[in-house]
């Protein structure tokens, strides 16, 4: 199985959050397409991970931890991210983008 | 195959989904066919940790903030239709590029035998003798973020 299967899926997904991101207007599903950008990377870090695992290099796991880490960065920008969306939700009682043009008052 | 083909479709059932909630489900059904993935790849270890977090961690964070905002009865006001057009277009003209820039390139391919390296064992010694520092970092990271998050998020 070539290799490029994974990099073209990898690229279709991350093309469906970027579009997600340039069409929606609710904050928190922008947010969500954020963390399928996020994945579509991860899918691709492993993918080579196995394609370096299957040339011979002993150092491939790097890929993997590599992935981890983007987990653990994830995990910190959604718990941070959600409490200011819910701080916004609070002060204008919406999610919607387009008010959020100013961030003065 | 069939787990690519379930990935996009719900992928783009999570963009083009009214409903957030369905939008949510949607992107619980991509995550699990990208753990799919990950262990037709051999990361055992990442697909169970891709699993805990995002499905069982982030995900439930995500329905809470959406049950906490009641966002299910406001329909979404409608954009002005070309920004939704261009938005649609520049993403297809991104994917557009990216698949003709690489359609060519030769790449080895990737063998169906399985290898050793994603299981934890691998992986911890991995971790916590060449990358403890970058761990640790992490570990600094996640106390910041928690209390930046409670920080944030209290009432003040």
């Amino acid at each position: 199985m070539p290799v490029q299967y994974y990099i073209f899926l990898s690229i279709a997904l991350f093309c469906i959050g970027v579009m997600g991101v340039l069409m929606r207007r609710n904050a928190i599903i922008i947010f969500m397409c954020i963390e399928l950008m996020l994945n579509a990377v991860n899918l691709l870090l492993v993918a080579f991970s196995k394609m370096w695992a299957d040339a011979g290099k002993v150092d491939a796991g790097s890929a993997q931890l590599f992935v981890f880490f983007i987990m653990v960065v994830a995990a910190a920008e959604v718990a941070v991210g959600l409490a200011i969306i819910t701080m916004v939700y609070r002060n204008t009682h919406s999610v919607d983008i387009n008010i959020l043009n100013r961030l003065k008052n | 195959m069939v787990l690519s083909v379930i990935a996009l479709v719900s992928a783009l059932g999570v963009v083009l989904s009214k409903n957030p909630v369905t939008s949510v489900l949607c992107l619980i059904v991509t995550f699990f066919t990208i753990a799919g993935h990950y262990i037709m790849l051999n990361a055992q270890f990442l697909a169970v940790v891709h699993i805990i977090v995002y499905a069982g961690a982030i995900m439930v964070l995500f329905l809470y903030v959406m049950m906490l905002m009641n966002l299910n009865a406001e329909l979404e006001p409608q954009k002005r239709n070309w920004l939704k057009y261009a938005g649609a277009i520049s993403g297809g003209a991104l994917l557009v590029v990216l698949v003709a820039a690489l359609r060519d390139a030769s790449m080895p391919a990737i063998g169906t035998e399985a290898n050793e390296i994603g299981l934890i064992k691998n992986l911890g010694q991995m971790l916590f003798t060449q990358y403890v520092v970058p761990f640790e970092v992490s570990s600094i990271l996640f106390l910041s973020a928690m209390v930046g998050a409670v920080v944030i998020g209290k009432k003040d």
